[in-house]
């Protein structure tokens, strides 16, 4: 089964990091060596006894300013699956980074302190992770020691219609174990639930078929030419009709080859070398999809944009926008848009792209734009 | 049909990606290969992602001298199987350049590394160098980017790391600058271990349990050898012992082990209590930033 990515949502105050070092922890995901490191550092920091707090510890301006500026990437697993955990800064300073973070995930936690409620912050990491099409959220209702358990302070909260569970992040209640302070709560512990959710490709394979072109291979000692890419969407089987863009020609596919060994299917997530039955034009960047499900072909593509560069948005400015394997210049006409914002964009394209609505199809559906002069990206753009 | 795809292939398929990427967007790239068991993956990888065609990018180690000879001796044989072109680059050449000065003779040149490496990167001009760093080894490389900018000193600024959105990788530098690429970015050790039990792939003999004279110092296993002889009063003993990871001698310790096979690997790695580098790293327990000081410095 491939592993599930998560984010996580949430200031540090509401007890994010503790939050993962206790599902670390109780998830034996913790090595001696860490926890002593750890216990120097509870130690060291005034901390009683071991605080969970700073098996996440991050980079040094981080520790000095009790903060999370950038995405750490944390492995654990269980008998069931793995996880890969995205633990994203809540800052909206850091939303570029935090963008990052949940581009990637199946699935959100957010940690909301019972005493106070979804912070704006975290309400605008739900609301990023919501435009990235993250559909699988559940709050993790943290400190309900603080206020003795109480089952009509956790009721009381308004989530946003979130999922939520009840815990303890300091005592592990609700976390990994189930703890014997919540009778009263009768749902999955968090582990549990996160158990339960689903990674991307697994939906991802339900969608049309979409092979974007990384490579040509030349044909080598009697190879025939292949060409290499990932399954982005949906899956092909040996002698599926095809069609490739931007030649708009249609074909077959002769061969299907994984790593010299054919094979008779390949779905979304497969790296795969295609053969097809025609000499066609093909270079990378091209796109070779399900000829009954086409992508549309446009030079005029409406896109939510996150802006995501120092520099503001240069209204009417030149961009390289890159999706999939493909770049072509884009003319960016919007309102100002600055660092974090959102907000709707027109790109008129020098060459045409090959899309899909972003709630379709994620791969063929998403683009950045990079500064030419800089090489910075600085937006993320959704398209409609 | 998709229930069969384990997490290898998963994390395979990954991997490739990434690499077909850096041959697509890069004109003069360059892969880190040392005969440790991290970029013994990078090349099997390398071989799924390009063959029957040539790699599209040469092979680099950087040389700090004080390499275990079994693994210099699998490094050129490695590559020579391939049909791949190694290029060596040694910290010795930076120190009689002068560009790398070291306090004494037996001091570790983990860190000097570095410096041979920018120079390596700087006459050939690579703009991308791909290695087989894992974000679960240690908390700097927890942060880091898949493809990640250096500037044209080398460094990292890891406060100002460009975003990284879905898989759309922006390899873009100008001349001088360069990104650093990590296909198994997102693999762990456990994970490394099982693809080369499930590819049968050859590691360098050190990686399995040997007996060798060592000393017990801090809670790690020092090997004796001529760089790191026994201090006054310790007690030389003769231990199994594996490799869990390959550097510089002087600075690189052997855990105690009986595994002879991968599979005994794989298991010994599943119930490990300690983290790779924990047990056999001496330069990383210095401060709780060394790793993130040497990084931003240009260090692999």
């Amino acid at each position: 089964m491939q592993p599930l990515r998560f984010a996580t949502a949430g200031s540090v105050d509401d007890g994010k990091s503790t939050l993962i070092g206790r599902l670390l922890y109780d998830a034996r995901a913790i090595q001696e060596d860490q926890l002593a490191a750890v216990e120097r550092a509870s130690q060291r920091r005034g901390a009683g006894g071991l605080d969970l707090s700073l098996i996440t510890d991050g980079l040094e301006a981080e520790r000095e300013q009790g903060i999370t500026i950038d995405v750490a990437y944390r492995y654990f697993a269980t008998p069931r699956r793995k996880f890969i955990i995205a633990d994203s800064p809540g800052h909206e300073q850091y939303t570029r980074n935090m963008a990052t973070g949940a581009s990637n995930a199946d699935a959100i936690v957010l940690l909301v302190d019972v005493a106070k409620g979804l912070l704006p912050q975290t309400r605008r990491h739900l609301e990023i992770a919501r435009l990235l099409g993250i559909r699988q959220a559940v709050a993790f209702v943290n400190k309900m020691d603080l206020v003795g358990y109480s089952q009509d302070a956790f009721q009381k909260l308004d989530l946003a219609g979130l999922e939520a569970i009840p815990g303890c992040a300091l005592r592990g209640d609700m976390v990994v174990e189930r703890g014997d302070a919540l009778g009263w709560y009768h749902g999955p512990t968090l582990l549990e639930r996160l158990e339960s959710f689903q990674a991307d490709a697994e939906q991802a394979a339900a969608g049309p078929f979409r092979f974007p072109v990384q490579l040509v291979s030349r044909p080598v000692a009697g190879q025939p030419r292949g060409y290499m890419g990932r399954i982005e969407s949906g899956c092909v089987l040996a002698g599926a009709q095809v069609q490739v863009f931007p030649a708009g020609r249609r074909t077959v596919v002769r061969k299907i080859l994984a790593h010299g060994a054919e094979r008779d299917i390949a779905v979304a997530g497969d790296s795969v070398n295609l053969v097809l039955a025609d000499d066609i034009d093909i270079a990378r960047g091209d796109l070779i999809a399900d000829a009954a499900q086409p992508p549309r072909e446009t030079r005029a593509l409406e896109v939510t944009l996150v802006w995501l560069g120092h520099e503001p948005l240069r209204a009417g400015g030149r961009y390289i926008a890159q999706q999939s394997a493909r770049r072509t210049l884009a003319t960016v006409s919007s309102d100002a848009l600055r660092l974090n914002d959102i907000g709707e964009a027109r790109l008129a394209l020098h060459a045409p792209l090959f899309v899909d609505p972003y709630d379709r199809v994620r791969a063929t559906g998403a683009l950045i734009l990079i500064d030419e002069a800089t090489n910075q990206t600085v937006a993320a753009g959704l398209v409609r | 049909m998709l229930a069969e795809r384990s997490h290898l292939d998963w994390l395979e398929s990954e991997a490739i990606y990434i690499l077909r990427e850096v041959a697509g967007q890069c004109q003069n790239a360059v892969l880190f290969f040392s005969g440790g068991k991290d970029s013994i993956c990078l090349l099997r990888l390398a071989e799924k992602a390009f063959r029957p065609g040539r790699f599209p990018f040469p092979l680099l180690h950087i040389d700090t001298g004080h390499n275990y000879p079994e693994v210099i001796e699998f490094r050129d044989r490695r590559a020579a199987e391939l049909g791949e072109r190694l290029v060596v680059r040694s910290v010795e050449d930076s120190i009689r350049r002068g560009t790398v000065r070291l306090g004494s003779e037996n001091q570790s040149r983990n860190a000097a590394q570095s410096v041979t490496l920018l120079e390596a990167i700087a006459e050939f001009g690579f703009d991308a160098a791909i290695g087989g760093a894992r974000r679960d080894e240690e908390k700097a490389r927890a942060k880091e980017r898949v493809f990640s900018f250096r500037d044209e000193f080398g460094q990292w600024d890891p406060r100002n790391q460009r975003p990284e959105l879905w898989s759309l990788y922006n390899a873009r530098v100008h001349p001088g600058e360069h990104v650093r690429v990590f296909p198994i970015s997102n693999w762990t050790e456990l994970d490394v271990w099982q693809y080369i039990a499930r590819e049968r792939l050859e590691v360098p003999s050190i990686y399995y349990a040997h007996r060798r004279p060592a000393v017990r110092r801090r809670g790690l296993i020092v090997p004796v050898t001529p760089l790191t002889p026994p201090r006054a009063g310790e007690a030389v003993e003769e231990l199994s012992v594996r490799f869990r990871t390959v550097g510089d001698i002087s600075c690189t310790c052997p855990v105690e082990s009986e595994a002879s096979t991968v599979e005994e690997i794989v298991e010994e790695t599943l119930v490990a209590r300690l983290t790779e580098r924990g047990a056999t790293r001496m330069d990383d327990q210095t401060s709780e930033a060394s790793m993130e000081r040497r990084k931003k410095e240009g260090y692999f």
